[in-house]
């Protein structure tokens, strides 16, 4: 099991015609996800390799019985593609573009009320769960399949902790970037609901930064809910306030959202933190050897 | 992206929000005859850089007359602003507002943000004006009443009502306050602000509502749409090292220490900072490259970089994914080829090609410090430094 994707999952690519939707599809295809169609409007009719392109996402939906799409058009269009996918029902969009207006993404999510999609991003590496799908940028060969869940607002962040876990042959069951925007589909909580639930799942890494207060309402989330162990790093901690530090989210404000209150409140609720972001593979080591995981989470001998 | 008060003012102005009569000065001359413009007998002299606290640290003069408004005007032109947002080094004042005075009869707070735990744009006020409202939230909290906005149909005139009552407005000035909550919402709304704060908002005695000051920041993802907010962009107001970052796409911020850093990702660059400092060294600066820099963008990232006199070293932390490692690696070479490296520099390069791209800074005959973790990269460019 995994969260979200898995080998079932049949993916649509809106902006498939654009140097990055293109060379994106093409690497998930080859990590082995199923691509089934694309959406560029004005294009419908043609193929790009090998995959059928449409004009709109409904008729992407009703010629391929595609369940989730990956949104790589540019900015201004974005907010659009998002609710085109939440129209065709789609169970869940995954969106990539980088610079959406907040304004655009707070209409998006009042649009999405009652709608049954769940979207994941914006401004994020995406979803990949190893060996099965991989939904986004995210260089494939370094995850391994396995039983550790990484939610994170950063993607290099998150490539350097599966990395670490990798090289000490800790496979994981799926990593999702929730993106670096202030306002986005799914949240701490909603990815962290999702592992607890996954049998598959044994622990989680929580990877988080300064801005806004998601991770320490996730720490209380973790204290009151979560039976499998979390591991977290936060970072920022060095980033001087009123600032925005690359994502439009990492903003210390009003002297709100530093890293040391987040990481206070995660260690007061259980999760230990990784003091560097060098050794966050081995504190998730150290934490599953005390819980007697570590040998059921080495799932690459 | 900031603008002066008195660009604030001016759009907002356009929202049919009240603000005082005032005029840009860039010359004691110019002061003077904006006072003179304006008429009256009582002028405030307001120093316009991008940050707050001018008050505070004597920003702002009240001229009794315009040989007043005159010496207040050459005393702070030229002269650098020290504030609680400056930092140390602070702010040099090149231009000024000059405004009628105004009666003030009591002194409000109204900010609106975008609330990232209910995803909407929210509007809140206090009758502690005049206070920074981080204050007023940390000792009196219930004295902040704020309201949301349903995107669908935006600020509601009840909800303005709801906080002018709240927050004491005298009964025959709530209409005024409601058009001015109203006003300043659309603005924000229409221009993709991502703050707006009127601190204070006042009445006066003459019965008006006004925004004595404002500040105003702008979502710089949707710029593009907003020519006439482009426009106000105040270059001077900027570091220059974060303007020619800017051309190049690059998103860099200065910081005090002396090792500069590269890196893609902003996750990962602020970790790269965290990291730096905790082997006991400061870094110079955040540089995220981006996921898909080209050898010409890290070209410019590390000339950036170099040219910081402040930089006694260099630490480059890449995870390839989307990014090639040799990219990378011909980008500093080059770089460093045409600026001439003459400090130290530790490179810790992983993900795709990082065989093509460790041999690429093999061969390059530049001395480079190899680096195999992230760990190992902090602590050999620490001491490096030292």
């Amino acid at each position: 099991m995994s969260i979200f994707v898995n080998k079932n999952t049949k993916v649509i690519t809106q902006g498939i015609t654009g140097s990055n939707g293109l060379f994106h599809t093409k690497q998930a295809i080859e990590y082995g996800t199923d691509i089934v169609g694309g959406v560029t409007p004005g294009k419908g009719g043609q193929e790009v390799e090998g995959i059928p392109v449409f004009d709109t996402v409904r008729e992407a939906v009703e010629k391929t019985g595609a369940n989730a799409s990956a949104i790589y058009v540019p900015p201004a269009f974005a907010a659009d593609a998002i609710m085109e996918a939440v129209d065709a029902e789609l169970d869940l969009v995954i969106c990539i573009t980088e610079g959406i207006p907040v304004m655009d993404m707070v209409k998006v999510k009042r649009y999405m009320e009652g709608k049954k999609t769940r979207l994941i991003g914006p401004n994020c590496p995406g979803v990949i769960t190893p060996g099965e799908c991989k939904i986004g940028i995210m260089p494939g060969y370094i995850h391994t399949p396995g039983k550790v869940g990484i939610v994170s607002r950063s993607g290099t962040l998150t490539y350097e902790a599966v990395h670490q876990l990798t090289q000490r042959g800790i496979g994981q069951s799926t990593a999702v970037g929730i993106g670096g925007d202030p306002v986005n589909g799914t949240n701490f909580i909603d990815v962290l609901k999702e592992f607890q639930n996954d049998p598959e799942t044994e622990a989680v890494i929580m990877i988080g930064e300064i801005g806004g207060t998601a991770e320490e309402e996730a720490a209380e989330w973790i204290k009151a809910n979560m039976t499998k162990p979390v591991v977290g790093f936060i970072g920022g901690q060095t980033a001087p306030p009123g600032k925005r530090m690359g994502h439009a989210g990492a903003i210390i404000s009003g002297g709100k959202g530093t890293a040391a209150e987040k990481i206070a409140t995660l260690e007061k609720c259980g999760v230990s933190v990784a003091s560097t972001p060098a050794v966050i593979g081995e504190t998730l080591a150290r934490v599953l050897e005390e819980k007697g995981l570590l040998e059921e989470c080495t799932t690459a001998k | 992206m900031n603008v002066h008060e008195y660009q604030g003012k001016e759009v907002l102005k356009q929202y049919g929000v009240v603000v005082p009569r005032g005029h840009v000065a860039f010359t004691p001359e110019e002061a003077v005859d904006a006072a003179k413009e304006l008429g009256g007998d009582l002028w405030v002299v307001k120093a316009q850089i991008h940050a707050g606290g001018r008050g505070k640290a004597g920003g702002v003069k009240l001229a009794k007359n315009l040989d007043e408004v005159k010496q207040y005007a050459e005393e702070l032109l030229g002269k650098t602003l020290v504030t609680h947002q400056t930092g140390p080094e602070g702010k040099e004042v090149k231009r000024l507002l000059i405004e009628e005075g105004c009666k003030i009869q009591k002194e409000y707070y109204v900010g609106v943000v975008v609330d990232r735990s209910t995803d909407r744009v929210t509007m809140m006020a206090s009758s502690e004006g005049g206070t920074e409202i981080e204050e007023v939230a940390a000792k009196t909290p219930e004295k902040i009443v704020k309201v949301t906005a349903d995107p669908a149909v935006g600020l509601q005139p009840f909800q303005a009502r709801q906080l002018a009552y709240a927050i004491g407005i005298p009964k025959k000035l709530v209409n005024k306050a409601v058009k001015f909550m109203m006003g300043l919402y659309q603005a924000f709304v229409e221009k993709d602000g991502s703050l707006a704060e009127i601190n204070p908002l006042i009445t006066t005695e003459d019965g008006e509502v006004m925004a004595l000051d404002a500040k105003l920041n702008f979502d710089s993802n949707a710029l593009y749409r907003h020519p006439d907010i482009v426009e106000l962009r105040d270059l001077s107001e900027e570091d220059p090292k974060e303007i020619e970052a800017s051309k190049f796409d690059l998103t860099y911020i200065a910081l005090d220490g002396n090792i500069g850093c590269m890196v893609n990702g902003a996750g990962l660059a602020m970790a790269t900072m965290d990291i730096i400092k905790h082997y006991g060294g400061e870094p110079a600066n955040f540089l995220d490259v981006g996921g898909g820099a080209t050898t010409e963008k890290v070209t410019a990232a590390f000339k950036i970089i170099l040219e910081d006199p402040n930089v006694k070293g260099i630490l480059v932390n890449i995870f390839g994914g989307i990014m090639k490692c040799d990219v990378i690696a011909n980008g500093v070479v080059e770089a460093a080829k045409e600026v001439g490296l003459d400090r130290p520099l530790v490179v810790r390069l992983e993900g795709t090609n990082v065989e093509l791209g460790k041999q690429i800074l093999n061969e390059s005959g530049l001395k480079i410090t190899a680096a195999d973790s992230m760990a190992d990269a902090a602590e050999k460019i620490v001491s490096l430094v030292k």
